[in-house]
């Protein structure tokens, strides 16, 4: 990172072969002779339309790939669970606990992973929801191996357990009379 | 809530196999063990030999031991048991020590320098009579020296080198033998005693083959009383029926004369009744009113002159032979913090052989018995030792105005223990101490370092092993985290109480409490039982916790009672009451006062129910409760059980507002024609249990019955209660019941045909587990019933427990009548048993083993899941996950689980169990004649790190790995600096 940055510090200038604006005078290099602003411009509205769809389209395809992305991972966690077995140890714990991580940092960053693919004309509803409903689908497989290890409070005797034993009203002791223990 | 779940789960995994078993190095770490004798009742020395000098002794706790004399050392001891009572003890040939036990039946042979048994007889006679043992010194018949036996009505000799019964005369009924007296050269017994309450008797006896030679007898019309004190070989002395005159008897060859004394004539103005003191000492006696001895003279004639008279006066010797025909005794006085001995020539009275004044610990009370021993001074003069038994049991060795050795032989009859608190450990130790503390700990984790390493040689070995072993953080005087160190409390039965450090036993105080020992009013003082009066915590915090000692004055149950108050920390008596009423029962309450002094009521004969302390904040607490508090009262030998409530105040004379009187509220008969009370079983009181729940396999759960008021009854058959094999199968039944003690419920019987006593129970949760003997089996059985609350059971709904919709905790009454059901199972045992306990811990949650007091004096544990009602022969996959055992027929006894390991607790009495502050850890102290701590944890010590952890090379392993770190990083720096300029 740092040897990088050295780099770009180091560069005096650069010149931006994508740069389209049209305003020759926001540039401090004039253009190159022979290079006419005007021929970029010619059929400026079908092909930028034409590329704007290309984007979109590869955008919302690349959406709905990513929001599919977690059915590998579910798969794959599905077969780890199944090696894991039901008994608990370290691999089940292990295992366990990252099922239930992974769709939850998925989840908490929905917003991030499909910020690439922002665009007004792509709708970015569906891929998302389809990615929610994955990872949530992850999630309950978690859940579910969690209670199939016997870690979740589902059964009545989770929550008896802890409880105190009730206290009694009535007190009663006594027994034989009192003698010496020889 | 899934966290003590999964810790429960992983705790199941960590005991499935219970391995409780020590290294041959761990033993001595956390246990001690200590033997005892009891009191002395009887010494002999054996001196004349040079090489190790030694006494032998029998006691009390019919103990037979041979002493070092140096340093009071058990050199050899042997337990004779409850039921072979020590009758005499002498010594034969120099080389046996012979005892003669079991009222004169059982003559026994000892080696002198190893104690193994030589000869065993039997001596058969005809009726129940006084015993006796009589080793004439120069008796010979054929060769062979004999040991003249009267027991049983019968006069044996027997042969001293193979313990043959050489011949057997029966001695006329009714004629009760009092001594037995040889005179030098001849080969005739002389045997007198009483024949009826005014006969005396004189028999002469062929000692070659037991031929009664001569049978004379004279009739005393006072009467007589108390034993026969010879004072030549043919001259006694007895007092009359009445105590008030002495008679002296002389048996010559014209028959037997009587001259009579009043003993007022000998000691003017003495109230008391006068006792013979046996001295056996050629022509003086000695008479002892109350407190004092007077030494009285036999002068021809049968005259009787007053030698001395001894205040103070204790205990008197027997006579010893020094030099050739001098005889010497002592006599000890007692004084205000001294004990004044005195040895006297038994001719020659005139001058002291020996007057010495021997500071004596207050705590040890008055002196009880002394013997005396001479030896040869350098400068060929005689000096004199004296082994002196002391009020609190315990025996000294005097010598030379000083005591050289004490043994507290008063701890061998423990009644009763009970533990407490060490204080607190204050801030504000020295930097010094530390500094060195922290040298001291370096070097002995480098070691243990070293040793863990297998670095060490045999020399570091051996000092590894002593630094563990005397590890002074053991034995401090302060409360410890894991709450290991702690006080036992132990009440002796001679009314002395004992603080011992849980650490290594050592005596932290001893009280003989004055209101124990024999006073005017009260003649023969007991101590019963020792509860629990002020444990403080949090806001008492400033109070030392104190003990309830109770006591009794006299054996009958309407005897007054008597109540001390003892401080644990100090040791000293805060208070002391002799109650004006008798003390049939105690009830400790479940309620403390503000200075978290426990309220107690004092039952006593009347049934009348009188509260301790009395305070009027006891008295305001008893009176919000006064509904609610019941006591229950076993009579065995009627067979019935009855319950009692508090009434209202007593009507005695003098107002009372803290005695209550009591009414019945319900009885339990038992048919006396076909049951009889043996055992009853409570719950401990203060046993904490963690959960009324208990998970089952698929999740199902059951609920205990956990009332702490629950009675366990076990009934046998009238008949079948004498000893196992006098009952065929059919005649032998045995009842058990389980009785609620608040409304007389009988909550479940169950009858076990065939079986009988004796039966040891133990109570704790939900659960008893009671051993019998099954007479059909001709084995001992354990069964285990378990107790369920059927009425909770449909407390099942996940979300009403979520929501805390339901009554699992809000207060039970007995009254609502809980619907229980019982599991019950029975398994064989091999062992007989004399007394079983279970460990207790903190919060009960750590599994529960049972410690059974084997009849060989050792202390076993049985996990609890060997007796587990839902063991089956093939449990499920499920069950087994649960740690449910697969059933077998009789219950395994591992080797290991021995946790005495290779000791004996002589004599084992009783179990206590305490738990420590560390959930997993529970403290184990068993009484018998020898004591024994220990601590162990049922279920292992999930809670901490095991005692030889090595924290060094825990050190070690850190440091490394931050040294690895640093390395590693300032080698990567270097690497990337490296890149960089490439």
């Amino acid at each position: 990172m740092e040897k990088g940055k050295g780099v770009v510090m180091g560069r005096r200038w650069a010149v931006d072969f994508t740069d389209n604006s049209t305003t020759p005078s926001s540039r401090d290099i004039p253009d190159p002779p022979g290079f006419s602003r005007a021929s970029l411009d010619q059929d400026d509205s079908t092909l930028s339309r034409q590329k704007k769809d290309a984007e979109s389209n590869w955008k919302s395809q690349k959406a709905w790939e990513v929001a599919q992305a977690p059915v590998k991972n579910l798969l794959m966690m599905g077969f780890m669970m199944w090696m894991a077995g039901s008994t608990v140890h370290l691999f089940s714990i292990g295992i366990t606990f990252s099922a239930l991580w992974q769709p939850i940092s998925a989840l908490q960053g929905v917003g991030k992973i499909f910020e690439p693919y922002k665009d007004s004309k792509v709708e970015l509803l569906g891929p998302k929801l389809l990615f929610i409903a994955l990872n949530l689908g992850g999630l309950a497989l978690g859940v579910w191996k969690l209670n199939t290890l016997g870690l979740l409070p589902t059964h009545a005797s989770d929550w008896v357990l802890s409880l105190p034993p009730a206290q009694e009203v009535e007190y009663s002791a006594g027994g034989m009379p009192l003698h010496q223990g020889l | 809530m899934a966290i003590p779940g999964f810790l429960l789960v992983l705790l199941f995994l960590s005991c499935s196999l219970p391995a409780l078993s020590l290294y041959e190095d761990q033993v001595g770490l956390m246990d001690w063990h200590q033997k005892y004798i009891g009191k002395v009742k009887q010494a002999v020395f054996q001196t004349q030999k040079a090489g190790r000098k030694r006494v032998v002794v029998s006691t009390e706790e019919n103990v037979i031991a041979s002493l070092d004399l140096r340093r009071g050392e058990i050199f050899w001891r042997h337990v004779l048991g409850a039921t072979d009572a020590i009758d005499e003890i002498d010594i034969a040939l120099g080389k046996y020590v012979i005892t003669l036990s079991s009222e004169g039946s059982t003559l026994r042979a000892w080696n002198l320098p190893d104690g193994q048994m030589v000869w065993e007889s039997f001596l058969s006679g005809s009726r129940p009579s006084k015993s006796l043992l009589f080793i004439p010194t120069n008796l010979k018949v054929d060769k062979d020296n004999v040991i003249f036996v009267y027991g049983n009505g019968c006069l044996h000799a027997v042969s001293s080198i193979d313990g043959e019964v050489l011949w057997k005369e029966f001695i006329a009924k009714g004629v009760e033998v009092q001594e037995l007296i040889h005179q030098l050269g001849s080969h005739i017994i002389y045997a007198v005693g009483f024949d009826g309450l005014s006969q005396f008797v004189a028999l002469q006896i062929n000692a070659k083959n037991g031929e009664l030679l001569k049978h004379e007898s004279a009739a005393f019309p006072g009467g007589f009383a108390g034993k026969i004190s010879s004072v030549s070989s043919d001259s006694f002395v007895v007092s009359d029926a009445t105590h008030s005159v002495l008679v002296l008897v002389s048996v010559k060859d014209g028959g037997i004369s009587f001259q009579q004394t009043r003993i007022l004539d000998l000691v003017p103005d003495s109230p008391g009744t006068a006792v013979v003191l046996p001295t056996k000492l050629t022509g003086i006696f000695a008479l002892k009113i109350n407190d004092l001895v007077t030494f009285v003279k036999v002068i021809d004639e049968g005259k009787l002159e007053v030698v001395e008279k001894i205040d103070n006066g204790a205990a008197v010797s027997g006579a010893v032979s020094f030099s050739e025909g001098q005889e010497a005794f002592a006599f000890v006085q007692n004084g205000e913090s001294k004990i004044h001995l005195t040895v006297k020539h038994g001719l020659d009275w005139s001058n002291n052989l020996l007057k010495e004044s021997i500071e004596m610990d207050r705590q040890r009370g008055v002196v009880h018995k002394v013997f005396i021993n001479n030896y040869l001074r350098t400068d060929r003069t005689y000096g004199f030792r004296a082994l002196i038994v002391m009020e609190d049991h315990s025996l000294l060795l005097v010598q030379q105005g000083e005591i050289v050795w004490s043994r507290e032989d008063g701890l061998a009859s423990v009644i009763d223990v009970t533990t407490s608190e060490l204080p607190i450990e204050k801030h504000g130790v020295s930097v010094a101490k530390v500094e060195q503390n922290l040298f001291e700990w370096l070097k002995g984790h480098m070691l243990k370092l070293k040793g863990t390493l297998l670095l060490a040689n045999l020399d570091e070995l051996a000092e590894i092993q002593r630094i563990r072993l005397q590890s002074s953080e053991k034995s401090k005087m302060t409360r410890d985290h894991n709450g290991f160190r702690k006080l036992l409390i132990v009440l002796t039965r001679a009314g002395k109480l004992f603080a011992l450090h849980t650490g290594d036993g050592r005596v932290v105080w001893s009280l003989l409490l004055d209101s124990f020992r024999k006073t005017g009013q009260c003649n023969s003082p007991v101590g019963l039982k020792l509860y629990q009066w002020q444990i403080p915590h949090h806001h008492a915090l400033d109070e030392n916790p104190s003990v309830l000692v109770l006591g009794r004055c006299g054996r009958s149950l309407d005897a007054n009672g008597v109540l001390s108050v003892v401080d644990t920390y100090t040791g000293k008596e805060i208070s002391s009451v002799g109650a004006a009423h008798s003390i049939v029962q105690v009830i400790p309450l479940p309620f403390t006062d503000s200075t978290e002094q426990r309220l107690h009521l004092l039952i006593d004969a009347d049934q009348h129910a009188h509260l301790i302390p009395r305070t009027h904040e006891a008295l305001s607490i008893v009176q919000r409760e006064f509904g609610n508090i019941y006591w229950y009262s076993v009579e065995a030998d009627n067979g019935i059980i009855r319950g009692h409530v508090l009434k209202d105040n007593c009507d005695l004379e003098v107002s009372d507002g803290y005695c209550f009187n009591t009414r019945g509220l319900w009885s339990i008969v038992f048919p006396s024609e076909s049951e009889k009370i043996i055992a009853t079983m409570t719950k401990k009181s203060n046993e904490v249990v963690h959960t009324q729940a208990k998970a089952m396999s698929e999740h199902d759960v059951i609920y205990k019955y956990v009332s702490k008021n629950l009675l366990f009854v076990a009934n046998v058959a009238p008949k079948a209660i004498d000893e196992i094999g006098l009952l065929t199968p059919e005649e032998s039944w045995l009842v058990v019941y389980l009785i609620d003690t608040v409304t007389g419920r009988i909550l479940h019987r169950v009858t076990h045909h065939g079986s009988q006593g004796p039966v040891h129970a133990v109570f704790s949760e939900n659960w008893v587990v009671y051993h019998y003997f099954n007479l059909k089996a001709h084995r001992y059985e354990m069964s285990v019933i378990e107790i369920y609350d059927q009425s909770r059971a449909d407390n099942k709904d996940v979300w009403k427990l979520v929501l805390g919709k339901h009554n699992l905790t809000s207060p039970i009454s007995s009254y609502s009548r809980p619907e229980v059901v019982t599991k019950s199972q029975t398994y064989f045992f091999t062992h007989s048993v004399k007394t079983i306990a279970v460990t207790s811990t903190a919060k009960g949650i750590t599994s529960k083993q049972l410690l059974i007091g084997t009849i060989s004096d050792q202390v076993l544990t049985l996990d609890k899941r060997f007796l587990d009602p839902r063991r089956t022969v093939n449990p499920t996959q499920a069950e087994k996950e649960e740690g449910i055992i697969p059933l077998t027929d009789s219950l395994p006894i591992m080797p290991q689980s021995y946790v005495t390991h290779t000791l004996k607790v002589e004599g084992l009495k009783g179990i206590v169990t305490s738990p420590a502050k560390l959930e997993s850890t529970t403290l184990i102290f068993a009484y018998g004649v020898d004591l024994f701590f220990t601590r162990m944890a049922p279920s292992k010590t999930y809670d901490s790190l095991t005692e030889d952890f090595s924290y060094a090379l825990l050190l070690l392993t850190i440091v490394a790995l931050l040294v690895a770190i640093v390395a590693t990083w300032f080698l990567s720096e270097r690497k990337e600096l490296q890149d960089k300029w490439r």
